[in-house]
C-alpha cells in the first residue's frame, strides 16, 4: 500500500511539474499574454513540494519499518541499523538519491517563487520553467528508470523486481536486508552527501535566473544582483560537502589521508571550480559592467557540471570508491546535459550583442584585470581536472590502449596554478579598480612582502629546507599579511573619520561591506587550510610494525608502546570489536592513550579500520590497527602516521564557513547596495589611502 | 595596444597549461592493464608503470603481518564493462575466473596493511610495476567487492521463515 502511494504521488507531482512548464511558457509566450496562466503554473511549482515530500515521506516509513519487500529498502538498510541511519539511508543508494535531489530542489524552487516578484516579474515565468525542466528530468527518472519503490515478487519460483504485481504473482519479503555499507555509517558521511546536494542544487536557482534574463532580453546585472546570495549559499554547502567528504576520508578510511584525486571527489571539485570563478566575476559586472558574456557562461557550465556532477557521483561510469552499480541512467543524463548545455549557449549567442561589455579593460594590474586572471586560473583547473577525468576514454578511443593518470598527474599540473592564485590572493585586494600601476602596487605591497620573506627565512633556518614548503609558506605568509593590513587600513582609516574607538571601527567596517570582509576572512582561512596540506603533503612521515604487549615504536620524537587488545562481539550492533590499548609518550613524558580499532560487520563480512587518532595544532598522530595474532591475543601490527600542521585544514575549514555565512547574511541597512559609481570612488580612496 | 597585450597574456596562461598537461601526463601515465594483457606484452611490460585489474584467488592470499607482505595471485577478467556485463555481471565474471584453472594468472606483491576488502572474488585494480621474475610490484591497491552490494535480488533461502 505504502509503496504504490509514494510511487502514485511521485507521478502526480511529475504531471503537476510537467504542467508549470506548459502553463509558464504558454503563458509568458503566447500571442496573448496570460498573467493568470503563470500565475497557475506558480501555484503548480508550489504544489510539487508537499507533494515530493508526501512521497519521501512514504519512502521513509519503509525505510523505517523494515519493508523489506521493497528493493531498495533490502539494499540499503537491515534490521540492525539505528533509526537515524535508517532514515539516513535515503540517499545511501542511487534510487532514492535521485527523490533527495528532486524533494531539495523542488523545496527552493517554491523558496525561490515565494519571493516579491514586482520588480522582476517578467522573469518568474522562465525561472518556473527552467526549474520545472529540471525537476521534470529527475523525477522522470525516479519514476520510470530508477524507481525506489520497486518490489520483489515471488513469480513462478522466481524473484523478481516490479512496482505492479505481475500475473499469480506475491509479494516477496527477505528476512533481512543488506545494510548501508559500513564504510558509509558514519555521521561525516550522513551529512556529506546532503551537504554537497544542497550545494548542487541551489545552483540551479542562478542558472535558472541567467536563462530568465538571456530569454527576455533584461541582460543588466539584475539577475546577477537578485541571484547573489543564492550563489553564496550554494558554494557554501559546497565546499563543505566537500570539506566533509575529505574529513570522513581521514576518519574511516584509513590510508591517512584526506583527498585521493579520485574521480568521484574531482566531479564534485568541477562545478566547485567554476562556482569559484563566478563568484569573483560577478564583481567585476556588477561594478564595470564587464565580463557579462562570461558570467553567463560561467553560470551556464556550473550547471551542466552540476549534473554532471551528480551522474558521475551515482553511476559507476569511472572506477572509482565511490562507485555504485552499472545502471542505464547514464546516457540519459549525458542526452540531458548536452541539451541543456548547447540550448544555453545557443541563447548567449543569440544575445551576445546585448552582452557588451559596457567599458574596456585598461589596465593589466587593475583590480578587473587581476579577478579576470584569477577566473582563467580557475578555468586551468578545471581544464586539467577535466582531462584526467577524460583522459582513459580519449587514449582508448585514439590509441586503442587505455592509459590513466592518478594523483601525480593532478598534483604535478595544479601545483603550480594553485600558487599563482595564491600570490593573486596577496596582489588583487590592493589594487584598485579601473587602473593600477606596478608602482602604487609596489608600495601598497613591499611591507607585507618584506615580512613574509623575513618568515621564510625563518622557516628556513628553524622548521624546514624544503624548497616548495618554503615558496608555498613564504606565499601564506604574504597573503596573511596582506590581508591582516587590510583590515588595519580600514579600520584605522575609519577610526580617525569617525572618532571610534579600534574594535567598534572594526566591526562597523566590516558589518557595512560584508561581502569584502566576508571575502578577506575566506582568504585567511583558505591560507591556513594551504598550511596544513602542505604539512600532510610534504612533511607527512609513517612508520609501522608488529609489536608484542610491552614493546615500543619509535617515530618523529614520540614512543608508542603497546599495551593491550580486547576483542568483543556487539550482538545488538551485529558488530565485532577489537580495540587496542597503546601508550604515548613523547621524549619520556605520557601524553595518553590510544585506542585504535577494527569493527567487523556481520552482515556485509566487512571490517571497518578506525584509527587511534591525537590530535594538536603541531601534528596528528595517527595509529591504524592492521592485524593481530588472534590465538594468544599477544602480538598486534600498526601502521603508524605522524601528519604535521594537518589540524590547520580543518580549522581552516570552520573559519571558512564562518566567512561565507558573514559574507552571505542578509544586510539589516538595504541602503548599503551600492552603485557602481560609489564603490569605484570608495575603492580607489581605499587604495590612495595608504 | 591594450587589447594586444591582454592576448599575449592569455596566450601565455594557455601555453602553460598546456605544457602542465602534456608534461603531467606523459610523467604520469598508467597504462590499464588486463593480465592477458600483461602477458602477452612479455619484457616490454616489465619496469613500465601500469594499473592491473584483476579476480583476487582467494587460496593464494599470504600475509605477514610482522614484515607486512602481502602476496597473492589475480586471474585474468575481461577489461571491457560492456563484455563484463555481456557475461552476467561483475560479481559472475569473478567467481568464474577463479574457478576456472586455464586462465592466465599473475603473482602480485604489495607492502603495507592488509586492506579491509581483500578476500577470493574481488576484484583487484593495483598500480606498480611488473618486475623481471614476471611478479607485479603494486605500489596501491584497490579493491571492488561486488558481491554483497549489487546484489540486487535476494537469494530465496533467506526468506523461508
Amino acid at each position: 500500500m505504502i509503496a504504490e502511494f509514494g510511487y502514485g504521488i511521485a507521478l502526480v507531482s511529475f504531471i503537476v511539474a510537467v504542467y508549470s512548464i506548459v502553463a509558464a511558457v504558454y503563458g509568458a509566450a503566447a500571442p496573448r499574454k496570460s498573467a493568470s496562466l503563470v500565475e497557475s503554473a506558480r501555484r503548480a511549482m508550489l504544489l510539487t513540494f508537499p507533494l515530493i515530500t508526501l512521497s519521501a515521506a512514504a519512502l521513509i516509513y519503509l525505510l523505517v519499518n523494515n519493508h523489506f519487500e521493497v528493493s531498495f529498502v533490502y539494499e540499503v538498510t537491515s534490521i540492525s541499523m539505528p533509526t537515524y541511519l535508517k532514515v539516513t539511508a535515503w540517499w545511501g543508494g542511487q534510487a532514492g538519491s535521485l527523490l533527495f535531489w528532486s524533494w531539495l530542489l523542488a523545496a527552493f524552487a517554491s523558496a525561490v517563487t515565494l519571493r516579491k516578484w514586482d520588480r522582476d516579474i517578467e522573469f518568474l515565468p522562465w525561472v518556473i520553467m527552467i526549474s520545472s525542466v529540471t525537476l521534470v528530468f529527475f523525477l522522470g527518472m525516479v519514476i520510470f528508470y530508477e524507481n525506489p519503490f520497486t518490489r520483489f515478487w515471488l513469480v513462478n519460483g522466481n524473484v523478481e523486481p516490479h512496482m505492479f504485481a505481475p500475473a499469480n504473482a506475491t509479494v516477496f519479503t527477505p528476512q533481512d536486508g543488506n545494510g548501508l555499507n559500513p564504510l558509509l555509517r558514519h555521521p561525516g558521511m550522513v551529512i556529506h552527501p546532503p551537504m554537497l546536494y544542497l550545494g548542487f542544487v541551489s545552483y540551479v536557482i542562478p542558472y535558472a535566473f541567467a536563462m530568465a534574463a538571456l530569454i527576455t532580453g533584461r541582460t543588466d546585472d539584475r539577475w546577477i544582483r537578485l541571484t547573489r546570495r543564492w550563489s553564496l549559499w550554494a558554494w557554501l554547502f559546497l565546499s563543505f560537502g566537500l570539506v566533509l567528504g575529505g574529513r570522513w576520508a581521514y576518519d574511516v578510511l584509513g590510508w591517512g589521508g584526506y583527498w585521493g584525486w579520485d574521480p568521484v571527489e574531482i566531479a564534485a571539485f568541477m562545478p566547485w571550480l567554476t562556482g569559484t570563478a563566478f563568484l569573483h566575476s560577478v564583481m567585476i559586472q556588477e561594478k564595470r559592467g564587464l565580463l557579462k558574456h562570461w558570467n553567463m557562461i560561467l553560470v551556464i557550465l556550473t550547471y551542466a557540471l552540476v549534473i554532471f556532477g551528480t551522474f558521475l557521483t551515482r553511476s559507476g561510469v569511472l572506477s572509482s570508491v565511490h562507485a555504485f552499480a552499472n545502471s542505464p541512467i547514464g546516457p540519459l543524463f549525458m542526452t540531458f546535459v548536452s541539451a541543456t548545455l548547447i540550448a544555453s549557449i545557443a541563447l548567449v549567442i543569440y544575445r551576445w550583442p546585448d552582452l557588451r561589455g559596457e567599458t574596456e579593460m585598461k589596465s593589466m594590474l587593475s583590480r578587473e584585470a587581476l579577478f579576470l586572471l584569477n577566473n582563467l586560473l580557475f578555468m586551468s583547473v578545471l581544464v586539467i581536472c577535466f582531462w584526467g577525468v577524460i583522459f582513459p576514454l580519449i587514449s582508448e578511443l585514439f590509441t586503442g590502449q587505455k592509459v590513466t593518470v592518478g594523483p601525480p598527474f593532478y598534483e604535478r599540473a595544479t601545483a603550480p596554478i594553485f600558487a599563482a592564485l595564491m600570490f593573486l590572493m596577496g596582489v588583487a585586494p590592493l589594487s584598485a579598480w579601473g587602473h593600477s600601476t606596478l608602482k602604487t602596487l609596489g608600495r601598497a605591497m613591499w611591507k607585507s612582502a618584506l615580512a613574509a620573506l623575513v618568515v621564510t627565512v625563518v622557516l628556513f633556518a628553524t622548521y624546514t629546507k624544503n624548497f616548495i614548503a618554503l615558496i608555498g609558506f613564504f606565499l601564506i605568509a604574504l597573503v596573511l599579511l596582506v590581508t591582516f593590513q587590510e583590515f588595519w587600513r580600514g579600520t584605522r582609516a575609519r577610526q580617525r573619520s569617525q572618532k571610534e574607538n579600534f574594535f567598534t571601527s572594526l566591526s562597523r567596517l566590516m558589518g557595512r561591506n560584508r561581502r569584502r570582509y566576508g571575502g578577506y576572512i575566506i582568504h585567511i582561512s583558505m591560507m591556513l587550510m594551504a598550511i596544513g596540506i602542505l604539512g600532510i603533503e610534504i612533511f607527512q612521515t609513517s612508520t609501522q610494525g608488529s609489536l608484542a604487549q610491552g614493546e615500543a615504536l619509535d617515530i618523529s620524537g614520540y614512543t608508542i608502546k603497546y599495551r593491550e587488545l580486547a576483542s568483543w562481539d556487539d550482538q545488538g550492533k551485529g558488530v565485532n570489536f577489537t580495540r587496542a590499548s597503546l601508550d604515548v609518550y613523547e621524549n619520556g613524558i605520557y601524553l595518553g592513550e590510544l585506542n585504535p580499532r577494527i569493527d567487523f560487520y556481520f552482515d556485509s563480512q566487512q571490517n571497518m579500520t578506525i584509527p587511534g587518532n591525537r590530535s594538536t595544532l603541531r601534528d596528528d598522530l595517527y595509529i591504524l590497527l592492521v592485524d593481530w595474532q588472534p590465538v594468544s591475543n599477544m602480538g598486534a601490527t600498526f601502521k603508524i602516521f605522524v601528519n604535521p600542521l594537518v589540524n590547520w585544514l580543518w580549522i581552516g575549514s570552520l573559519l571558512f564557513l564562518l566567512g561565507v555565512i558573514f559574507a552571505a547574511w542578509p544586510d539589516r541597512d538595504a541602503t548599503e547596495e551600492t552603485s557602481r559609481r560609489g564603490v569605484t570612488r570608495q575603492a580607489s580612496q581605499a587604495s590612495a589611502a595608504d | 595596444m591594450q587589447r594586444n597585450k591582454f592576448i599575449l597574456g592569455g596566450l601565455l596562461i594557455l601555453a602553460a597549461v598546456v605544457y602542465l598537461i602534456v608534461s603531467s601526463t606523459q610523467a604520469s601515465a598508467e597504462y590499464f592493464m588486463t593480465v592477458d594483457e600483461m602477458i602477452a606484452k612479455g619484457d616490454v611490460a616489465v619496469g613500465q608503470s601500469a594499473r592491473l585489474s584483476g579476480a583476487v584467488i582467494g587460496d593464494t592470499v599470504k600475509y605477514d603481518p610482522a614484515t607486512l607482505e602481502l602476496t597473492f595471485d589475480v586471474a585474468h577478467v575481461s577489461g571491457d564493462n560492456n563484455e563484463i556485463e555481456a557475461q552476467g555481471g561483475l560479481a559472475k565474471v569473478l567467481a568464474d575466473a577463479v574457478a576456472d584453472p586455464s586462465r592466465q594468472r599473475v603473482p602480485v606483491l604489495y607492502i603495507g596493511p592488509k586492506p579491509d576488502l581483500l578476500r577470493g572474488e574481488a576484484q583487484a585494480i593495483m598500480t606498480g610495476t611488473l618486475g623481471s621474475d614476471g611478479i607485479f610490484y603494486a605500489d596501491e591497491l584497490l579493491l571492488k567487492c561486488p558481491t554483497k552490494y549489487q546484489e540486487a535480488v535476494p537469494d530465496q533461502a533467506e526468506a523461508n521463515n
